[in-house]
């Protein structure tokens, strides 16, 4: 009976979690799936069909999105490892005791709504704004400049909105650094900058091999920055399924587009691991 | 209190015909922690020879660790200066120093395997990778560990990382090598294993080892000469017998091995020796180092196994004092007894089992317990 039970706890512990899946992800997953190969429209209703053609049309229709999107998601993730990791850095080694005050401080704005941070950075950037208005009434800046509605606007809301996700893995992979093993390289010859190089940045490469996930791939398939910052140049994939979804009620099309998506953001991110050595990095992650 | 008992101690004395490789020349380490001002190392002379095992041994706290860091240049001295081979290294960092450190907890770098850990100060400092291959073959060698290169440091025993950092800290041949209680990891069988392997590779690459450690039974194995640290001061430098036969202090009596101490009044002084009054049949003589004189009162230690035990009052010109059996431990190879004096000290004897040893003291007889005296000392 107790065996039986001790077999039977490891199943108990995923049951929750695992029906939570089924019903929320896997579910739907399967639907959209379903829905991506019918055809029809939303007055007769859609048929499974095994209609390709949507995928067909979402790639010939919006592939500028699709690569504009993967763009501007890259973009914002590296500019995010630019200014994250020495957040990071900084917070892991030099923090002292007030670490979690610093961590604390840098998730605060994140602790307002992701569409109002969103909102609040238009107001900022909007052409005669607080940060624009002066610059141009002191002439620093021509009358037509503009950052709303261009990609930078996109690519800066991307990269402020998803930083803490980028930081914190960062972090975690910093703070876990045996300082002992940092006396080692510099007993062993190594000066800072040899010690950062060969020690600290390969240890800290499975935080930003998570952060990068977490990152990249949320920000590619954002619609909100691009809707609220961004003009009618700068739409992204995921403003298109959207507008397929909820102004042009063609689900099929949708549901094409986003598994086209899933699928390049899949292909992406085993790429990068393949890159990185992930079984590496991920061994390391996993002491 | 320095450097008191350097001159006296013949075994292991550092040959003066070279430079030394290491002095601290009355070398102070504060701290400041919320404010106050903590002493770590509270002035510390010693000189150290080329190729000497010199240990530092001391209870947690007592400085030994924070003496060996400014050596490796971790720590930088509030006063004093630290010399490597007659220069002056005191502002030096740890990567400009011809020192290498074996870390207690290894510090071996997890994301390299143990080819890439041993070559690392080699290609620091630009060693030609023809050479890095020949050394780091070689080091491998010696430490056993030919076969796992490949082997990255977690999945290795604690033993086979122990030598991984060893050789890492080998390879670049340092001027000295430092050892923090490199082997407080290790379970005892494989402590005393390492023990003595590290005193043949000690022998093998003729370096000057500085070994930290708080094991009494360790250095006095291993070293050449020991430094006994308590509370940021050295309390006795010399080599393992003299610190165990010829304690200098009460400190160092009662932290190497077990000592038993005992004080008396002086009753007559005859020129390097004093006759102290314990009980009315007591006779005990100590050879005295300094000045004492009548009614003074002075503390002797004798070691355990120094001491006879016997029912009848001994013949000649031993120390002898009488006491209660009041505990009797059988140990294997020995007999421990407990003996009440009636002055209220508590000694303790121990006796070898040795075919011939005729005593056996129960618990609550009266005994005679002594010794030569020139086996116990005067504590200063």
């Amino acid at each position: 009976m107790r065996r039986l039970r001790a077999a039977l706890t490891p199943y108990a512990l995923i049951f929750p979690g695992g029906v939570w899946l089924a019903i929320f992800f896997v579910v739907p997953t399967v639907v959209m799936l379903s829905l991506s190969l019918q055809s029809g429209n939303v007055a007769d209703g859609f048929v499974f069909t095994w209609n390709w053609q949507s995928y067909v049309d979402g790639l010939t229709n919006y592939h500028d999105q699709i690569i504009r999107s993967l763009v501007y998601g890259l973009a914002a993730t590296l500019i995010q490892i630019v200014i994250g990791f020495p957040v990071a850095y900084w917070i892991a080694f030099k923090g002292g005791r007030h670490k979690s005050v610093y961590l604390f401080l840098l998730l605060l704005p994140f602790l307002v709504s992701f569409v109002l941070r969103t909102i609040s950075w238009q107001f900022l950037l909007s052409d005669n704004g607080m940060l624009l208005g002066p610059l141009k009434d002191l002439g620093l800046l021509p009358h037509d400049f503009r950052v709303l509605a261009t990609p930078y606007a996109v690519i800066g809301g991307l990269a402020y909105n998803f930083l803490p996700f980028m930081v914190l893995p960062m972090y975690v992979a910093l703070e876990r650094i045996d300082p002992r093993v940092l006396e080692a390289a510099n007993d062993l010859y190594a000066n800072k900058f040899q010690t950062f190089l060969r020690v600290v940045l390969p240890l800290s490469l499975p935080g930003v091999f998570a952060g990068v996930l977490m990152t990249f791939v949320p920000a590619s398939s954002d619609y909100v920055n691009a809707s609220v910052l961004g003009g009618t140049n700068t739409t992204m994939i995921g403003n298109v399924i959207q507008n397929q979804y909820l102004v042009t009620q063609d689900y099929p099309t949708a549901s094409a587009l986003s598994f086209t998506l899933m699928a390049l953001l899949l292909v992406g991110i085993f790429a990068y691991a393949k890159a990185l050595g992930t079984e590496d990095v991920l061994e390391v992650a996993a002491r | 209190m320095t450097e008191i008992q350097a001159g006296a101690g013949v075994a292991g004395e550092a040959t003066s015909d070279q430079v030394p490789a290491i002095e601290l020349d009355e070398v102070v380490k504060e701290y400041v922690s919320h404010g106050e001002v903590v002493p770590a190392v509270k002035g510390v002379s010693m000189t150290i020879g080329e190729g000497e095992f010199f240990s530092l041994l001391g209870p947690s706290g007592c400085g030994k660790t924070t003496s060996m860091r400014m050596i490796a240049g971790f720590e930088e001295p509030t006063r004093g200066v630290v010399r490597l081979h007659g220069q002056d290294v005191t502002n030096v960092p740890p990567n400009k120093r011809d020192v290498n450190m074996v870390f207690q907890s290894y510090a071996l770098f997890p994301h390299m395997n143990v080819w890439d850990n041993v070559a690392f100060g080699l290609k620091r400092k630009k060693v030609p990778d023809g050479e890095i291959r020949r050394r780091v073959g070689e080091i491998l060698e010696i430490v056993d560990l030919v076969g796992r290169e490949k082997r990255r440091p977690r999945e290795m025993s604690g033993g086979q990382q122990q030598r991984v950092a060893l050789a890492r800290a080998l390879v670049n041949r340092p001027r000295a090598l430092l050892l923090d209680e490199p082997l407080g990891a290790l379970d005892l069988k494989l402590r005393q294993h390492m023990q003595i392997e590290l005193k043949r590779i000690q022998r093998e690459v003729g370096i000057t080892f500085v070994y930290v450690t708080h094991d009494q039974s360790e250095a006095l194995t291993m070293s050449d000469r020991i430094a006994v640290m308590n509370d940021g001061l050295v309390e006795q430098l010399a080599g393992p017998r003299e610190i165990y036969e010829r304690p200098a202090t009460k400190f160092v009596a009662g932290f190497i091995g077990t000592s038993n101490l005992l004080s008396g009044v002086v009753r007559a002084v005859n020129g390097s020796s004093a006759v102290l009054a314990l009980g009315p049949d007591d006779r005990v003589v100590v050879p005295i180092r300094e000045t004492v004189a009548e009614d003074d009162t002075v503390e002797l230690t004798v070691r355990p196994e120094k001491i006879t035990i016997s029912t009848e009052r001994p013949e000649g010109d031993l120390s002898m004092v009488e006491g209660t059996v009041s505990e009797v431990v059988y140990l294997g190879t020995s007999n421990s007894y407990a003996v009440a004096l009636a002055g209220g000290a508590e000694i303790t004897v121990f006796q070898q089992n040795a075919h011939d040893s005729t005593t056996t003291a129960e618990r609550g007889d009266t005994v005679w317990l002594s010794w030569q005296p020139q086996h116990s000392y005067a504590l200063q």
